[in-house]
C-alpha cells in the first residue's frame, strides 16, 4: 500500500479526515522549507502539498504568485525542491508529500528523470495544475512505473464523462476545487460541495479532498464534514508572507493545530 | 520531419488542437468546461451561412474591408532590388488587424449569450479593437495590461476608456503582455458563466489558435484575390512580425498549400539575440508549456519563462502561437528577427519615403524586407503584411529620439 493509500486507510479507521496543507518551497527561503514540513505535520498535518513555484501560475490567485516569486527571488527551482522531500524523509517515512505546480519546470527535466527524481527522493504524489488528463498521459505512464501516484483536479463544472476520464489515471485522491475561480477566493459554497462530492465518488473509487477558499477553522471543519480531506493554501501562505521570519513556525503550528482541533471535534 | 507529407491537404489542428506536436490543452480543469463549451459553439457557428455573413458584413461595413494592396515604389526604388508591397492592415478601423479577430470573437460572445468580454494587451491594439467591439455590441468589457506597457502606451489605455472600458493594471510578474494573460485568465476562470474571454493571438489553449487564425485569415485570402489582379500571380514571398503571430498567420495560412510562396515571420531581436534582451522566441527559444498551449518559449533552463524586451510592446511577448513552432519545425516558414534599431530605421524609412508610418511592430517586417530586397531582381515581389499603423508610437519613437512631446 502506498503512503498516501495507509494515511486514508488508518485516519478511516479512527474516523478521521486528513488535513492537508499547501505552502510554497522556498518561500520565504530555501533553508526553511524542511522545517516548515516538520512543523506542520507536529501541528497534525497528515499530507504536505509542496508547491513547486513557477514563473506564470496561471490557476493560483495573488496570494500563492507572490509567494512563487518570492521563492524564485531566491533561485528555488524543481531540484531544490526534490533535495527537500529528500531531506524531509530521512527522519519521517509516514507522511505523504504531494508536488503540485506547473507542466513546465517538469518538461525541463524530462518525465522519465522526473519520475526517477520522485522516487528518489520519496515524493508520493504529483499535481501538475496544467496536466489535464488529455494531456498528462505521458508523465501519468512513468509516474506509474515508479509507483508515484498522478493526483486531479475536479472542478464545479466538471462533468460526469471528464470524472470518468480522470478516474481512469487518477491516484492518491482526487482534489476538488470548492469554487470557480482561483486559490485564495472567498466564496465557498459548502451545500453545493456536500451535493458534488457523493457524485464523484460514483465515479471515482478514491478519498476525496477539497480545497480553494478554506480560510478559517469553521469553514475546514464543514468541509470534513462532508469530504475525506481538507486542503488549505492560500491561508496558510499568507501566514508565512506576514510572519516574521523567525515566528513562521510557531505561527503555522498555532493556525494548523486550532484547523485540527476543529475538524476532529465531533459536531 | 516530413515537409511535404503534411502540408498537403493542410487540415490542422487536430481534433484536440494539436499541430503535430504543439498546441493541445493545457489549462486546469477549472477552465475544461468552458474551453469545451467554446470548442463546440465554435464548430457549430464556423459552418453555420448566416453567422459568418454576419461576420463578413461587419468587416465589409464596420472595420473596411477589404484593405487595399500597394505598391511602394518609391521604397522599392530606393532600396533597390525586389519590388516591396504592403498589404494595408494599418487601414482598418482602430487601425490595425487586430479587429478582425475581435470583430469575430464578440459575434461568437453574443450568440453564446455572454454580455461581458474580457481581453488582455499588450501594445494595447487588442485592447483597444475588443474596447470597440464591446461599445458597437454594448457589452462590459474589461481589458488587463501590464503597468508596464501602460506607461508605454498611455494613449491606447485612453482610447479604451474614451471607449467604455475597465483598463486593469497588472502588478505581477514582468508587468507586460504575458501577465497581463495569466490575469485575464484569472479573470475567465472565476466569471466564466458570464465572461466571453477574447484572446488576441494566436496562442493560448485550443480553440483559441484555431479561432484567431481562422478570424484573421481573411487577410491572407484578400491577398490571394488581390495579387493576381494586380500583377497576374501570387507575391514570391510574404513577411510578417511575429509576437504571438495572430497578423502573420493570417495571412501565411491561405497561403501554406502554396509551397512556391516563401513565408517568412520576423520577430523582435530587442538589443540583439546575443545580449539575451529580445523576444525571438522562435529564433532562440525552446518547447515548453504556458497560456495553455505547447510551443516554442524563452525560459531558463529550470522551465522559469524570462522576462523579454522589445521595443514594440506588441511582440513583447514569451511565447508564440503553436501553429508557429509546427511551420518553424517543419520548414514551411522561415522565422527570422531585426533588432530595435533596424525596426525603428525601417519605421523612419517607411514614414518619409511612402508617407506610411507604422506601427513598431509592423516596422520590423518593414526592416526585414529591406533587409532582403537587394538581393533579388526587380521581378521578385515581397509582400509585407503593413499590420498596423504607428499613431500609437509616437511617445515611444519621440522618446528615444530625445524628443519631449
Amino acid at each position: 500500500m502506498s503512503r498516501i493509500a495507509k494515511t486514508f486507510h488508518s485516519l478511516k479507521i479512527s474516523n478521521k479526515k486528513a488535513l492537508i496543507p499547501f505552502f510554497t518551497a522556498g518561500d520565504p527561503s530555501p533553508d526553511l522549507t524542511v522545517s516548515i514540513m516538520h512543523s506542520l505535520v507536529k501541528a497534525g498535518a497528515d499530507i504536505i502539498e509542496l508547491g513547486v513555484p513557477f514563473s506564470d501560475p496561471m490557476a493560483d490567485g495573488p496570494v500563492i504568485q507572490r509567494s512563487s516569486e518570492r521563492a524564485l527571488a531566491k533561485k528555488t527551482d524543481l531540484r531544490m525542491v526534490l533535495n527537500f522531500v529528500e531531506e524531509f524523509r530521512s527522519t519521517d517515512m509516514t507522511t505523504p508529500v504531494v508536488l503540485m505546480g506547473y507542466a513546465n519546470p517538469i518538461e525541463a527535466i524530462g518525465y522519465t528523470d522526473f519520475a526517477n527524481l520522485c522516487k528518489h527522493a520519496g515524493v508520493d504524489g504529483v499535481l501538475v495544475v496544467d496536466y489535464p488528463p488529455e494531456e498528462g498521459g505521458e508523465l501519468n505512464i512513468q509516474l506509474k512505473k515508479q509507483a508515484v501516484d498522478s493526483i486531479y483536479l475536479l472542478a464545479p463544472t466538471s462533468t460526469t464523462k471528464r470524472m470518468k476520464e480522470v478516474a481512469k489515471t487518477a491516484g492518491g485522491y482526487v482534489y476538488y476545487v470548492s469554487l470557480k475561480g482561483v486559490t485564495g477566493a472567498t466564496n465557498l459554497d459548502i451545500e453545493s460541495v456536500a451535493k458534488r462530492i457523493p457524485e464523484i465518488k460514483k465515479e471515482i473509487d478514491l478519498p476525496v479532498g477539497v480545497g480553494f477558499g478554506i480560510r478559517d477553522t469553521k469553514t475546514a471543519k464543514s468541509v470534513a464534514g462532508v469530504s475525506d480531506a481538507v486542503v488549505i493554501g492560500s491561508r496558510i501562505v499568507e501566514e508565512i508572507e506576514s510572519s516574521p521570519k523567525d515566528k513562521i513556525e510557531e505561527n503555522l503550528y498555532l493556525l494548523v493545530s486550532d484547523i485540527r482541533k476543529a475538524i476532529d471535534e465531533p459536531s | 520531419m516530413q515537409m511535404n507529407e503534411p502540408l498537403s491537404n493542410y487540415n490542422l489542428p487536430d481534433g484536440e488542437g494539436h499541430y503535430g506536436p504543439y498546441g493541445g490543452v493545457f489549462v486546469a480543469e477549472t477552465l475544461m468546461h468552458a474551453l469545451e463549451d467554446l470548442r463546440k459553439n465554435y464548430h457549430t457557428l464556423r459552418q453555420d451561412k448566416a453567422f459568418m455573413e454576419e461576420f463578413s458584413s461587419e468587416l465589409k461595413n464596420y472595420v473596411g474591408r477589404p484593405s487595399p494592396i500597394y505598391y511602394a515604389k518609391r521604397l522599392s526604388e530606393e532600396i533597390g532590388g525586389a519590388q516591396i508591397w504592403l498589404k494595408r492592415e494599418d487601414l482598418n478601423h482602430t487601425g490595425a488587424h487586430k479587429i478582425n479577430n475581435t470583430m469575430g470573437q464578440a459575434l461568437l460572445a453574443r450568440h453564446m449569450g455572454k454580455t461581458r468580454i474580457i481581453a488582455e494587451t499588450g501594445a494595447g491594439q487588442h485592447g483597444v479593437a475588443s474596447a470597440t467591439v464591446a461599445a458597437r455590441y454594448g457589452m462590459d468589457c474589461v481589458v488587463y495590461m501590464g503597468s508596464e506597457d501602460i506607461k508605454r502606451q498611455a494613449t491606447n489605455v485612453y482610447r479604451m476608456k474614451l471607449l467604455g472600458a475597465k483598463v486593469v493594471p497588472v502588478e505581477s510578474g514582468s508587468r507586460t503582455l504575458k501577465d497581463a494573460l495569466n490575469e485575464a485568465m484569472r479573470d475567465w476562470v472565476t466569471n466564466v458563466s458570464d465572461t466571453f474571454y477574447i484572446i488576441g493571438t494566436v496562442a493560448g489553449p485550443h480553440p483559441y489558435p484555431m479561432m484567431v487564425r481562422d478570424f484573421n485569415s481573411v487577410v491572407g485570402e484578400e491577398i490571394k484575390k488581390q495579387m493576381p489582379e494586380q500583377i497576374g500571380r501570387h507575391p514570391d514571398a510574404i513577411v510578417a512580425c511575429v509576437g504571438g503571430g495572430s497578423n502573420a498567420m493570417g495571412v501565411f495560412y491561405p497561403y501554406i498549400e502554396n509551397q512556391d510562396v516563401e513565408l517568412i515571420g520576423v520577430e523582435a531581436g530587442g538589443s540583439g539575440i546575443e545580449t539575451g534582451k529580445h523576444a525571438a522566441t522562435l529564433c532562440a527559444g525552446r518547447p515548453g508549456v504556458l497560456h495553455g498551449n505547447r510551443t516554442y518559449l524563452i525560459q531558463d533552463s529550470n522551465g522559469q519563462i524570462v522576462e523579454t524586451h522589445s521595443i514594440s510592446a506588441g511582440l513583447d511577448y514569451p511565447g508564440v502561437g503553436p501553429e508557429h513552432s509546427w511551420l518553424k519545425d517543419n520548414g514551411r516558414a522561415e522565422y527570422v528577427s531585426v533588432t530595435d534599431q533596424e525596426a525603428l530605421d525601417a519605421f523612419h524609412k517607411l514614414t518619409r519615403v511612402e508617407g506610411i508610418i507604422p506601427a513598431l511592430e509592423t516596422a520590423h517586417a518593414i526592416a526585414h524586407a529591406i533587409k532582403i530586397a537587394p538581393s533579388h531582381q526587380k521581378n521578385k515581389v515581397i509582400l509585407v503584411n503593413l499590420s498596423g499603423r504607428g499613431d500609437k508610437d509616437m511617445d515611444t519613437v519621440a522618446k528615444v529620439s530625445g524628443i519631449k512631446l
